[in-house]
C-alpha cells in the first residue's frame, strides 16, 4: 500500500512513538533522561528524540516515499519515570541494526549523540545507558589483550595490580622524571605512568622520556625479579606521531602505552588499539575531559555508556573512578561500570544504574582503573569493592611518602598484600582494615610511617552526580 | 619518626628479588598458608604446584609438580603434596596456584615456600 506525499510538519509521535513495539534481539536500544521544555507531552518528546537521532528531520521531504521509513526508524518504545525527579523522565528508543554501520563505535555514537542533543523542544538530554547487540559486539575490535591475558605476560596473579602516576605531572627533565619512574618501580609497584598531559613538550620530548624509563624498567626488574611497566603516553597532536610514538615504544621493548580516548578521538583510539594488538603491545586507556560529557545529571552521557564504548574501541585498562578519593564516584554506579568492563554478561540492574541485559560475546574484559586522592588507608576499601581484577593507582599516596617514592610503593605494596591475604582468609576488609594494616606494619616500617602520614587525610564531599534510584 | 630511611634494594643481594603476590610479606606460617589453601577450595579453584631454583625464579613457566589437582578439595591433601613437592625439590621455591578455568587465568598464585636464595 503506497502513501501520497503530503509536505508539512507532522507531529514525531505519529510516526516514532510506537509503545506496542517489542524491542528485537539485534536493535541497539538506548535510554535517555530527558526533561522537555513546557508544554511538551512526554510521548512527543521521546519520539522527538527517536526521530532526530534516527531517521528523521524537521519537515517531510518527498524523498522519505522512496524508502521504507518504518523499517530504519527509530522506535521510541517505552517511557518511564525518573525517581525523585518530577521534571525528566526515561525514554526508551530501539534502532535497527540497519542503521549503522558494522564494527563503527563511531558511526553508533553519531547518530545517537548527534544533532539530537541540541534539539528545541527538550530542555536537557541525558544518555543514561545503551544495549549492544551482540552482532554489533562481535563486529568490533575490542581490547588488544585484556585481562587475562594481560596477567599472563605481566605474571601476576590473585591480586589487583599496583600503579603511580608521576608528579609533578608537568617539568619534570626526562632523566629526572626517570628517576621517579625507578623509584616507585623498585619499590614493589606494577606500573608507573604518564600523567594524561604529558605528551612531549619543551621540557621533556617523548623520545627523550621513553629511552630514560624504559632504562627505569629494566633496572627494575633486574632488581626486583618482577615484570614491570611504565604507560607510555602516546597521544599526540596528529595520527602519524602516535604511530611513531607507539613503534619507539615497541622497539625498546616495553610492555605497555597509554592513549587518551576521548581527546585523541575515538577512530584514532581505535586504530591505535588494533596496532597495539597486532604488536603485542598493552593499552592503558585515560580518560581526559569524560567529566566534562558525563558529570552533568540531566544533560550529557552517562560515563557507563563512555565504558561501554572504550570497551568496544579496545583498552587494556580504563580509569572507573575510586569511589573513595578526590574524585566523583558514586559506589553502586561505579561498581555498574566496573563489572561492564570486566564482565562478560551483565544482566539489569537499576539500583547500579544498568538499563539493559549487555551479553559481551567472546569480547575480554578491561582492567578498571582505581586512580586519584588515594592512600594507604583507602587500601582497604579498594580492595573490597575493586576485588582482584583491577589496577589501584596511588600517585600522591606513594611519591608523598616521608622516606621517598620506593618507600611509598613499598608500602603500598604490603599493605595491598596484607589485604589480599585478609581478605583470602574470609576477613571483612572494611570493618577490620585498620587492624589488618598495623599488623602488617610491624614488618614493614615504610607502611607504619605512611599510616602516621596519611591518617587524617579525608575525602568527604557529596557527589554530585547520584543514581536516581529512589522517590523523595 | 622525622629521619629518612633508605630503601634497602639492591642488584647484588639477591634477597631483593620479589616473586609475586605476597612476597612483601612476612613468610607465611602453616596455619597461614591453610587458610590461603583453603580460599582456592573455597573458591572451586584448580589447586596446583610449581617449583623452581630461586634464581630462574623470573621464568614464566616453573617446574609443575605432578599435575594439577583437578576437583581436589581436601585442604589436607594439598598440603601434603606442597610438602612432598618442597621434600623432593630441597632449596627450590615452591607456589601454589589455583587455576580458574571459567577466566581461563590463575586465580591465586603464591609462593609458600621460598628456598634460600644463593
Amino acid at each position: 500500500m503506497s502513501k501520497t506525499y503530503q509536505a508539512g510538519v507532522k507531529e514525531y509521535r505519529e510516526t516514532y512513538w510506537m509503545p506496542d513495539y517489542t524491542p528485537k534481539d539485534t536493535d541497539i536500544l538506548a535510554v535517555f533522561k530527558v526533561i522537555p521544555q513546557d508544554g511538551v507531552p512526554r510521548e512527543e518528546a521521546a519520539a522527538a528524540v527517536a526521530a532526530e537521532s534516527s531517521t528523521g528531520t524537521w519537515t517531510t521531504v518527498w524523498t522519505d516515499l522512496l524508502t521504507d521509513l518504518d523499517y530504519y526508524k527509530g522506535r521510541a518504545y517505552a517511557i518511564e519515570d525518573v525517581p525523585g525527579h518530577d521534571d525528566a523522565f526515561y525514554a526508551f528508543v530501539a534502532y535497527p541494526a540497519d542503521l549503522f554501520e558494522e564494527g563503527s563505535v563511531v558511526n553508533v555514537f553519531t547518530s545517537l549523540v548527534g544533532n539530537v542533543f541540541g534539539f528545541k523542544a527538550v530542555r536537557a538530554l541525558r544518555l543514561e545507558d545503551v544495549r549492544f547487540p551482540i552482532w554489533f559486539v562481535k563486529t568490533c575490535y575490542g581490547p588488544p589483550h585484556g585481562i587475562a591475558v594481560e596477567r599472563d605476560k605481566m605474571d601476576k596473579y590473585g591480586r589487583p595490580l599496583l600503579g603511580c602516576t608521576i608528579k609533578p605531572k608537568l617539568g619534570l627533565s626526562a632523566k629526572n622524571y626517570g628517576r621517579a619512574v625507578y623509584e616507585v618501580l623498585r619499590g614493589g609497584l606494577d606500573f608507573s605512568k604518564d600523567d594524561e598531559n604529558v605528551n612531549s613538550q619543551p621540557f621533556m620530548r617523548w623520545r627523550d622520556r621513553f629511552l630514560f624509563c624504559q632504562e627505569a624498567i629494566d633496572k627494575a626488574e633486574a632488581e626486583t625479579g618482577e615484570r614491570k611497566g611504565h604507560y607510555m603516553n602516546v597521544t599526540a597532536p596528529t595520527v602519524e606521531d602516535m604511530y611513531m610514538r607507539a613503534e619507539f615504544a615497541k622497539e625498546l621493548g616495553t610492555p605497555i602505552i597509554m592513549s587518551d580516548y576521548l581527546t585523541l578521538g575515538w577512530a584514532a583510539h581505535n586504530s591505535l588499539s588494533k596496532w597495539c594488538r597486532d604488536n603485542g603491545m598493552l593499552l592503558h586507556v585515560h580518560r581526559a575531559m569524560h567529566a566534562v560529557i558525563d558529570r552533568n545529571p540531566n544533560h550529557g552521557i552517562n560515563f557507563r555508556v563512555l565504558a561501554k564504548l572504550l570497551r568496544l574501541l579496545g583498552g587494556d585498562h580504563l580509569h572507573s573512578g575510586t569511589v573513595v578519593g578526590k574524585l566523583e564516584g558514586d559506589r553502586e554506579a561505579t561498581l555498574g561500570w566496573i563489572d561492564l568492563l570486566r564482565d562478560r554478561f551483565v544482566a539489569e540492574d537499576r539500583s547500579r544504574g544498568i538499563f539493559f541485559d549487555q551479553d559481551w560475546g567472546s569480547m575480554p574484559g578491561v582492567f578498571p582503573v582505581a586512580s586519584g586522592g588515594i592512600h594507604i588507608w583507602h587500601m582497604p576499601a579498594l580492595v573490597s569493592i575493586f576485588g582482584d581484577d583491577s589496577v589501584l593507582q596511588f600517585g600522591g599516596g606513594t611519591l608523598g611518602h616521608p622516606w621517598g617514592n620506593a618507600a611509598g610503593a613499598a608500602a603500598n605494596r604490603v599493605a595491598l598484600e596484607a589485604c589480599v591475604q585478609a581478605r583470602n582468609e574470609g576477613r571483612e576488609l572494611e570493618k577490620e582494615g585498620k587492624e589488618i594494616l598495623t599488623r602488617a606494619a610491624q614488618h614493614s616500617p615504610e607502611l607504619k610511617i605512611a599510616m602516621e602520614t596519611w591518617k587524617e587525610i579525608k575525602f568527604e564531599f557529596d557527589t554530585v552526580d547520584k543514581l536516581d534510584v529512589s522517590h523523595r | 619518626m622525622s629521619k629518612v630511611q633508605d630503601y634497602p634494594s639492591r642488584l647484588s643481594t639477591p634477597e631483593s628479588r620479589k616473586f609475586g603476590t605476597f612476597s612483601y610479606l612476612p613468610p607465611m606460617s602453616d596455619d597461614e598458608v591453610r587458610k590461603q589453601v583453603q580460599y582456592i577450595v573455597d573458591k572451586g579453584f584448580n589447586p596446583a604446584i610449581e617449583h623452581t631454583e630461586p634464581k630462574f625464579a623470573r621464568q614464566h613457566y616453573w617446574y609443575m609438580w605432578k599435575l594439577p589437582m583437578f576437583g581436589e578439595t581436601d585442604v589436607d591433601k594439598i598440603l601434603a603434596e606442597i610438602e612432598e613437592c618442597k621434600a623432593a625439590n630441597p632449596g627450590h621455591h615452591v607456589r601454589l596456584i589455583g587455576y580458574n578455568n571459567y577466566t581461563q587465568s590463575q586465580g591465586a598464585n603464591m609462593v609458600v615456600f621460598r628456598g634460600p636464595v644463593e
